[in-house]
């Protein structure tokens, strides 16, 4: 038997709007809809076994705006203050701690001492996926200095928090301009700024958000926000496969499938 | 404030009379050879031994189950200062009940500032997932062990609000059983109010809140960690005394959102789990992924109202020790009432005037952290050494808000019988309140923990400490006495 959590699906906000978007199981189950903690859309489903395999394709068309990183008209269901909760994956060691106060110091105002955090993880960090895996934590990847989107996101949260501003998780989607096809979906940071309200940072390409990104939830962490969460029960290996494809219309399609 | 100062036996009292409670006792004590008490001390140890009550302890080196000391003489209260703490501890869990719907729900006050927002929302123990949902009738803590001490005659003052898992009942009605058989003359002479029913009121709670599907013949589980549990005798004497079932996560799931469990005659609803099990292990699809303990799409289930947790998930974001301080004014916001029962005073390191005085005064203060328990990171200032008081010195600066501080509080003794002979030693006392929709409970006694070192104020089973027999007994019946004396 297994379960299994899906946070896949786009809502609106002031910079995108959900044109189309559908989740297939291929297998006969009862998918559910509601609504996470922190206004995420969840679908979840529960598939008797024995099992060989789950595939979930998930497809749809979003229509994108660039808002400076601005992510406004997003569903909100807590205070800023929410986001200043330390998790295990983003809590700050001592060498992030530092890093986070030295960069910031050079700025004066939230939004400038975010930009200028972003720069730096940008500049200092290498994109390794083979350095890290779902369960790394900020401060291993800042001993590292090596990681994926994950892994910055969740350090630039660390930092945020850090110098006082509540800061979140974001998964997603990226379009790329060099390839459609993508082995993983995309993750970022939102950090909240009086008056500007949240505002996005992606330290992967060192930039705020634009129309090449699709929002899909948000967290205080990669668990929160995780596209697919499961357990199962009985069974001895189990493996994932995800694929993604992000395209500008008229082509516009995404997969991720689960084989066990 | 003086009293706080001066120890106050319980058995003594201030003024070295026997205090009315205890004279039935006392001179039953005087009448005593010592060889009797040294033989039932031996008896006891041989019935706990029978018995298998035994408990772990983290990070002990040898074996990892202990059998906790027990004293053989009874704590007494009289009904009167019962009825007091009685009325103080409903009204305590009242106020936790109300306080939780509250930050869950609406947020009023923290929108009256009467407590911190980010106090609430930044507490490790606040659970995002539970906030805007109801749970069933509202209650949250449906099992409470409040830690009260007193230092007079006067009053109690609570020291702490257990509102997650609490444990230790199961020593209660061990410890009560165990004197019945030791002292049967000793229960002749008392009328001692009896606590043998907490199972059935217990059961009855659990059953009050159980979801409407269930049409009043709920199915109830026991949701343990397992047998490496610290806790985990009492998990099962529990199970037993309320004959429901002893489960663990993976004898539990989930399809559809509704709980089932395996039995050998095929999976059967689950409607009512009384876990024993932390927040963060629940449901590794919602908490933790690495909980092999709890149950996948437990939170789903609860969510759709289709199984009643007790406590409810989250309670914790209410009994924590910076929380703790603002209970008189979160009693006052809801129920309209002074507390009955008073708070230690404490100081919020958080707070820039109250860390500098704690700095300055760590030799006679206590400090505990906010998120500790079990008397594990805990500074006893008076008995604490210079490294002691410079290592706490450190912590403070380095992070003041996760610590508090209270005055070293002259915990009231109550007599013990040493091999020695019988001698005062400090108390503490954890009654266990029940809330349930059909009303608060609180079985007339609690679990006396007692330091069983001269002159120690820690009482916690960790950390050494015993446990005694607590009776209530009726006071009609002490004034008679007195009276008969006169």
């Amino acid at each position: 038997m297994a379960v299994q959590h899906l946070r896949l699906t786009p809502r609106n906000y002031d910079g995108q709007h959900v044109v189309d978007w559908r989740i297939d199981v291929d297998r006969d189950c009862r998918l559910v809809q509601s609504e996470d903690a922190f206004g995420n859309m969840l679908h979840r489903f529960s598939v008797d076994g024995p099992l060989e395999s789950i595939s979930t394709v998930v497809e749809g068309e979003v229509t994108t705006f660039d808002t400076a990183g601005v992510a406004s008209g997003a569903v909100e269901r807590f205070p800023p203050i929410v986001y200043m909760r330390e998790t295990p994956l983003t809590s700050p060691s001592a060498g992030i701690s530092e890093f986070a106060r030295k960069t910031a110091s050079k700025e004066s105002g939230t939004l400038g001492k975010l930009h200028a955090l972003l720069g730096a993880l940008h500049e200092s960090f290498t994109f390794d996926a083979d350095a890290t895996h779902a369960a790394t934590t900020a401060a291993e990847c800042f001993e590292h200095r090596m990681g994926v989107c994950q892994d910055f996101a969740h350090l630039f949260i660390a930092c945020a928090r850090e110098i006082g501003a509540p800061a979140r998780y974001v998964s997603g989607y990226f379009l790329r301009t060099d390839a459609e096809d993508q082995v993983a979906g995309h993750a970022w940071a939102e950090a909240y700024v009086e008056d500007l309200g949240w505002v996005g940072f992606d330290p992967a390409h060192g930039v705020s958000p634009h129309e090449n990104h699709v929002r899909v939830a948000v967290a205080l962490d990669y668990l929160g926000a995780a596209p697919i969460r499961g357990a199962r029960s009985g069974g001895a290996e189990e493996t994932m496969d995800v694929k993604v494809r992000v395209a500008q219309m008229p082509v516009f399609s995404q997969s991720q499938s689960q084989s066990q | 404030m003086d009293s706080r100062l001066t120890q106050f036996d319980e058995l003594a009292g201030a003024d070295g009379r026997i205090r009315a409670p205890y004279r039935k006792l006392s001179r039953w004590l005087a009448e005593t050879p010592p060889e009797l008490l040294a033989s039932r001390r031996e008896q006891a140890e041989l019935l706990f031994r029978r018995i298998g009550i035994t408990f772990a302890v983290y990070g002990a080196q040898e074996a990892t189950e202990r059998l906790i000391p027990f004293d053989i003489l009874p704590r007494i209260l009289a009904r009167s200062e019962w009825a007091t703490l009685e009325k103080g501890l409903i009204q305590r869990v009242a106020a936790l009940n109300a306080f939780l719907a509250d930050i869950y729900g609406a947020g009023e006050i923290l929108k009256a500032g009467v407590v911190p927002a980010d106090l609430v929302y930044r507490n490790p123990a606040y659970c995002p997932e539970m906030a805007g949902r109801r749970v069933p009738y509202d209650i949250f803590v449906h099992i409470a062990g409040v830690d009260i001490v007193r230092t007079d005659d006067q009053g109690f003052f609570v020291l702490e609000d257990n509102a997650r898992t609490p444990s230790g009942v199961s020593y209660m009605l061990e410890n009560r059983e165990v004197m019945m058989r030791l002292f049967p003359e000793l229960f002749a002479l008392h009328r001692v109010a009896p606590i043998e029913n907490y199972p059935d009121e217990l059961l009855a709670t659990l059953r009050s809140v159980a979801p409407p599907h269930a049409n009043g013949d709920p199915t109830i589980v026991l949701m343990t960690p397992g047998q490496y549990n610290s806790a985990f005798y009492e998990h099962s004497f529990l199970a037993d005394k309320l004959g429901v079932e002893l489960v663990e996560g993976r004898d539990l799931f989930v399809r559809d959102d509704v709980v089932y469990m395996r039995t050998t005659e095929g999976p059967r609803r689950v409607d009512v789990i009384y876990r024993r099990i932390d927040d963060d292990f629940l449901d590794p699809l919602c908490f933790r992924p690495d909980s092999a303990l709890g149950v996948a799409g437990l939170m789903g289930a609860y969510h759709a109202g289709n199984v009643t947790l007790a406590n409810a998930v989250g309670a914790g974001a209410a009994d924590d020790k910076a929380m703790y301080t603002y209970m008189p004014d979160i009693i006052k916001f809801y129920l309209g009432e002074a507390p009955l029962l008073q708070n230690v005073p404490t100081f919020r390191c958080r707070e820039d005037e109250a860390l500098a005085y704690v700095l300055d005064h760590l030799e006679e203060l206590v400090v505990k952290e906010v998120n500790g328990s079990g008397g594990y990171g805990m500074l006893v200032g008076p008995h604490a050494s210079k490294a002691q008081i410079e290592e706490f010195q450190a912590k403070l600066k380095a992070h003041p808000q996760n610590f508090i501080a209270q005055p070293t509080l002259a915990l009231s003794t109550c007599p013990i019988a040493l091999a020695s002979g019988v001698a005062p030693r400090h108390v503490d006392l954890r009654p266990f309140v029940l809330q349930g929709a059909n009303g608060a409970r609180v079985v007339p006694g609690g679990l006396t923990r007692v330091a069983m070192t001269e002159k120690s104020l820690v009482v916690n089973s960790s950390q050494g400490g015993g446990t005694k027999d607590t009776w209530v007994i009726d006071d009609a019946w002490v004034d008679e006495e007195a009276m008969g004396q006169a």
